[in-house]
């Protein structure tokens, strides 16, 4: 029952909703214009544009990284179409771009709210694909989010290119044919942060985790824990909080108790902002154990969300997939882009996205058609350059972007008020790759 | 007797303007931007889901603020079923209804020995832990955060009887014809107008007389020696199952069940549409729920191009201001939208936008008051 | 027992401020009969105005950052700091607490134009439509703010004297690890004196006698001749006062963003309840009840019996106490039992 293809199905069920109701005027075309031999969802046949769908969070906790990640798609579509200064467009290598949209065709755009939420996430990116006839799908800022989207895509045969996404299991045990990442995961911060904790805090520590109580968390939690504890770390306990927990103090007194010399905070978001605020104003920074300074270190560190934390971030160790303090062209390129467009520096989430709708454009012009089973073979194994992270590979056999991953410090001295990190430490890709296997899952069909 | 007879007439004439609204949706909708699948779907699935729980909170007054629950069970058991045996919906929906309803029959006897608001915090408790274990320490039963999702490796005993398993992911079917698309919002589609069917029966019967005696006042009908606590349970569960096939249909449709269904967002969301349309109203709560999921899809995909476009009829220098205006109503602002829809609803339209309308149109007339609201109680003696 | 008598002092804490916002709520519900679906988002307003204040003290003096040239970044001095290098930097450093005297008359002003505007029309009308009303009104509120001041969370921090740890473990001759932030006690104090205000309020003028009478029996009061509405009026404003005085204080702890008021509702709800309904006491001793239970399940020793419930125990406690108590634990007959 598999072997038909959805086109079949779908003009089955409409036939037969038809007859029951003896409605046809409502079809729409579903019917095939051209005689293509390779026919897909929203083929865009002999139009003169396409369009992409970005669906971030307009809504709830995470509004700000959605807005950053929007204008960062409209900037990717202004420089794809050959407005503006053209951006990483410049620096991308090997790149077939030519600025003048993609085979062609004029790039347009439909944009959505995740609200966050998986159901939300999943109808936005429906009507998409059902009402704006999307060709590929990216954006968001959880993994919550971007799973569920990508299983969506992988049934509906449309492409997702992950936004902001940090848990394993995106290109682990739950990736798909149809979902590409760039961002870094969890692994890779717990890999890369690893050699700097040790050479600043030494390898004779006792660590403290909270840790988000949800698959994210958890992930990033083991592989801090596997990480630290490899070089000598003693992990003391490894506390569960809820999400959303608002005040934690009930989950902070009892740091001070334990002997701790170190409390990792594997929070996101809302709850990173809350924990870190809480956990200085306890006096933890201020706390000497067993003759050592107090430290605390957040694996996952946003600029964007890092502002509401305010004073408390400052000389705290974290991860970060772009900064856009990098002096490469690249990322020179793109911040002078973007800043000119909207007047303040890209946060990490918006460089993804940026980066994510290029990669795919280019994808295209590799493939010569938006027949997505050869757009995703050209992405698979893809190695560019050029796109502010150095050397950058898209592994075939998961589907995740291996690159250097960068460890930054909050800024003690900021010059200005983006200002918050600085980068210390570009950790090589060989340290951060693993082996695919070790996260399970499987990729499904190039057809569906 | 005359009257009852005007009463039944105009149900059936009630009952074939709404089936025949329902299935011609894919039609109407379409000047207004929503004729596509997934919203055509989400408009049926939480009219279910509406209407049942008008079943309880209009009938009886009991203001429940945990159905998000009922149908958060009977999504993950929708998704179980697939797993677990087939990929034909109908096991499926027999699960969920069947879970939600012995689920709403243990929460029920216990949240059912108080009333009023305390009843309300009793059914909002008994969710908000459901949620929170769903979310975190329940995650191998429910996947947590990604939500629960078909694999390729699940059994499914039955289908592999009969079918060699695909390449990719099996779909969702009722006897071969798949369940997206638009043949899945028809398929909502009739189990939306026997909903309300169902509803309508309910709301006729000497059950849904003795239901709205009980909310006109409950201490009278006690005092005539009549235990009214069965009646209220069976009230309960019947609009659990409700939940529970809206939950099956959202799992059928779209086979992911997350956690965040059961949040008290949801549970508050269903209690909006329904006061939004009508409580005690037949056809209200779809219309409210209709209004509520209109807003959440179409307005928040408004972005300044759109609007750009839509204003360019203004000359060039008032397009950027219009759109600065409008942008605030919209895509990201599209909450604050809502937020006034709902002021705006409840000033002009007491009782919901039927009802409400009704009175504004003048059709105050006896039919309307025998759809419900607690002015009409007195009227029914004796039954 | 260091360990324990911390999260006695976190379970305090807490406890002070759900009993703080419960408060507000039960007055409003107990005196006006309003379900009030904002009052979260009142709460959320209080803290926002501390942010405005701030925001206007920092109003400031923009020199271009020379080594960013690809945007314009700015190192920013407050005016503050330079007309006034003695007072300003007080001043912004004391910002928290100040902020109460733009608090207090924009709180009670909203207060009044809600009530004379919307509120008052709502009092005859069913609880169903109550919700409608003050939910959507509390949307509102939420997106005007976001549109305001951005989606992310507003750091705002205490006064420096009183930013760092006290050491509470000498006072009270326990080790010296016991230690606990200043703002914190303060905090606590804040909430006991606005409680203690309350009820002194209440009990002893004329004016709160009448309130409390109007709590047992508004027809009756109304019969009496006294112009309830017009107290009504005050109750209300109160009301918005103290959620957003709570909302002010809480800055410090809880970086304040537009949404930070729905997390409280659904809380603020299972507290009063909980409490019973019409009972000022109830809901002030079921703030404390509440807090101090959900510190003490999130103790490691608690959760490695019982995995996750430190996620459930609010609610598996409102469960308990209200199957047993039918009117939690100090309703009266009559209020919102139907």
């Amino acid at each position: 029952m598999t072997k038909d293809n959805k086109f079949d199905f779908s003009r089955r069920g409409l036939l037969k909703a038809s007859a029951t109701t003896g409605l046809i005027a409502s079809s729409p075309a579903f019917f095939m214009r051209n005689a293509w031999a390779e026919e897909f969802v929203n083929n865009p046949g002999n139009a003169s544009e396409i369009k992409f769908g970005f669906n971030v969070p307009l809504t709830g906790p995470y509004a700000e990284e959605g807005k950053d990640e929007l204008r960062a798609f409209k900037l990717a579509v202004k420089h794809l179409n050959g407005e503006g200064d053209g951006g990483m467009l410049n620096t991308f290598k090997p790149s077939m771009l030519k600025g003048n949209g993609v085979l062609g065709k004029k790039v347009g755009f439909a944009t959505g709210d995740t609200r966050t939420n998986t159901d939300a996430a999943r109808s936005s990116a429906k009507r998409m694909i059902e009402k704006e006839k999307v060709l590929m799908i990216s954006g968001g800022s959880s993994s919550g989010v971007a799973v569920a989207v990508q299983s969506l895509c992988q049934e509906q045969g449309v492409v997702f290119m992950a936004g902001l996404t940090h848990s394993n299991d995106t290109t682990g045990k739950d990736k798909r044919r149809y979902g590409f990442r760039h961002f870094f995961n969890a692994y890779m911060s717990g890999r890369a942060l690893g050699p700097v904790l040790e050479k600043a805090y030494g390898n004779d520590r006792n660590a403290y985790h909270l840790t988000s109580d949800y698959t994210w968390g958890w992930t990033q939690e083991e592989s801090m824990k596997a990480t630290t504890e490899g070089f000598g770390w003693n992990t003391t306990a490894a506390v569960r909080t809820p999400v959303g927990a608002g005040d934690f103090s009930q989950y902070i007194t009892p740091v001070l108790e334990s002997g701790a010399d170190v409390l990792v905070l594997n929070h996101y978001g809302g709850d990173m902002v809350n924990s870190l605020t809480q956990a200085v104003q306890f006096g933890l920074r201020d706390k000497q154990v067993n003759g050592k300074n107090f430290e605390i270190v957040v694996p996952l560190f946003s600029r964007l969300m890092a502002t509401g934390a305010g004073d408390a971030v400052k000389g705290i160790y974290g991860t970060t997939n772009w900064n856009w303090k990098l002096q490469d062209d690249a990322s020179l390129a793109f911040v002078k882009s973007f800043g000119a467009e909207y007047g303040a520096p890209p946060s990490m989430a918006a460089h993804t996205c940026y980066v994510q709708t290029l990669l795919y454009a280019n994808a295209c012009e590799m493939a010569g058609t938006f027949y997505p089973p050869e757009v995703i073979k050209s992405l698979e194994g893809f190695k560019f350059n050029g796109m502010g992270n150095g050397a950058t590979e898209y592994r075939a056999e998961d589907h995740q972007c291996f690159k250097d991953v960068l460890v930054v410090q909050g800024n003690e001295n900021p010059s200005n008020q983006f200002d918050l990190l600085n980068v210390v430490e570009t950790t090589p890709r060989s340290q951060v790759e693993y082996d695919p296997k070790i996260f399970g899952g499987e990729l499904g069909p190039y057809k569906v | 007797m005359s009257n009852m007879n005007v009463g039944k007439m105009n149900d059936l004439t009630r009952f074939l303007i709404f089936a025949v609204a329902i299935l011609t949706m894919p039609i109407w909708m379409d000047p207004f931007g929503g004729n596509y699948p997934d919203l055509l779907q989400k408009f049926a699935i939480y009219g279910i889901f509406a209407i049942g729980f008008n079943i309880l909170f209009g009938l009886t007054g009991y203001l429940s603020f945990g159905h998000a629950a009922f149908l958060g069970v009977g999504s993950y058991a929708a998704i179980w079923s697939f797993k677990l045996f087939t990929m034909n919906v109908i096991p499926a929906l027999f699960f969920s209804v069947l879970f939600a309803g012995v689920l709403a029959f243990i929460i029920g006897q216990l949240s059912l020995r108080r009333t009023g608001i305390y009843f309300s915090i009793l059914t909002l408790a008994f969710a908000q832990m459901f949620y929170s274990l769903a979310y975190s320490v329940l995650t191998p039963i429910t996947n947590g955060e990604t939500g629960l999702q078909l694999a390729h490796s699940d059994p499914r005993m039955i289908d592999s009887l009969f079918f060699e398993a695909g390449a990719g992911l099996p779909s969702t079917t009722l006897f071969g014809l798949k369940m997206s698309g638009y043949s899945g919002f028809y398929f909502c589609a009739v189990l939306l107008i026997v909903g309300f069917f169902v509803s309508m029966r309910i709301f006729r019967s000497p059950f849904g007389l003795m239901l709205k005696g009980i909310k006109s006042n409950q201490n009278r009908m006690m005092y005539t020696g009549l235990n009214t606590k069965p009646y209220m349970l069976t009230a309960f569960v019947i609009s659990g199952m409700y939940a529970g096939l809206a939950g099956s249909l959202l799992a059928i449709t779209d086979p992911i069940a997350g956690a965040e269904r059961m949040q008290w967002t949801a549970s508050g969301e269903v209690v909006l549409m329904t006061i939004l349309g009508g409580v005690g109203t037949l056809a209200g709560p779809v219309i409210g729920a209709g209004l509520i999921k209109y807003f959440e899809n179409i307005f928040s995909a408004f972005n300044d191009t759109v609007l750009a476009e839509i204003f360019s009829f203004l000359p060039e220098a008032m397009v950027d201001y219009a759109v600065t205006i409008a942008g605030l109503f919209v895509g990201s602002g599209w909450h604050l939208t809502l937020g006034l829809l709902f002021v705006v609803v409840v000033i002009f339209l007491p009782g919901g936008i039927v009802e409400g309308a009704g009175k504004l149109v003048k059709l105050v007339s006896k039919r309307e008051k025998s759809t419900g609201g607690s002015v009409t109680q007195q009227d029914q003696p004796g039954e | 027992m260091d360990a324990i008598f911390l999260q006695i002092l976190n379970g305090l804490d807490k406890g002070a401020a759900y009993a703080l916002i419960a408060l507000g709520l039960t007055l409003v519900f107990g005196t006006l009969g309003i379900v009030n679906f904002a009052h979260g988002a009142l709460f959320m307003l209080g803290a926002f105005c501390a942010v405005t204040f701030n925001k206007l003290l920092l109003i400031s003096n923009k020199v271009l950052d020379p080594t960013v040239t690809m945007f314009k970044a700015y190192k920013e001095t407050p005016y503050l700091e330079i007309w006034f290098p003695d007072i300003g930097p007080t001043l912004i450093d004391y910002s928290v607490p100040l902020s109460m005297l733009l608090a207090i008359p924009v709180m009670l002003l909203i207060g009044f134009i809600l009530e004379r505007g919307l509120i008052k029309h709502f009092y005859n009308r069913p609880h169903a439509e109550q919700i409608l009303v003050t939910f959507g009104l509390a949307i509102v509120m939420q997106e005007l703010i976001k549109a305001i001041f951005g989606a992310n969370p507003v750091p705002l921090s205490a006064p420096d004297v009183v930013a760092g740890t006290a050491a509470v473990g000498d006072w009270f001759g326990l080790g010296e690890n016991v230690v606990y932030p200043w703002w914190r006690l303060i905090y606590l104090s804040f909430s006991g004196l606005i409680i203690f205000a309350v009820f002194a309020f209440l009990q002893f003028t004329t004016y709160g006698m009448v309130v409390r009478a109007g709590m047992r029996d508004r027809e009756t009061v109304g019969l009496l001749g006294i112009n309830i509405q017009k107290r009504f009026t005050i109750v209300f404003a109160l009301a918005t006062m103290i959620a957003g005085l709570a909302g002010v204080m809480y800055t410090p702890i809880l970086p304040p963003d537009y949404h930070m008021g729905m997390n409280f509702l659904v809380l603020s709800f299972v507290v009063v309840v909980v409490g019973g309904m019409g009972s000022l006491g109830g809901a002030v001793f079921a703030g404390f009840l509440l807090g101090m239970v959900q510190s003490f399940a999130s103790m490691t020793e608690v959760k490695e019996i019982l995995p996750g419930i430190d996620q459930v125990i609010i609610y598996l406690v409102a469960v308990v106490v209200l199957l047993v108590l039918p009117r939690g634990l100090m309703g009266r007959a009559g209020i919102m039992d139907e």
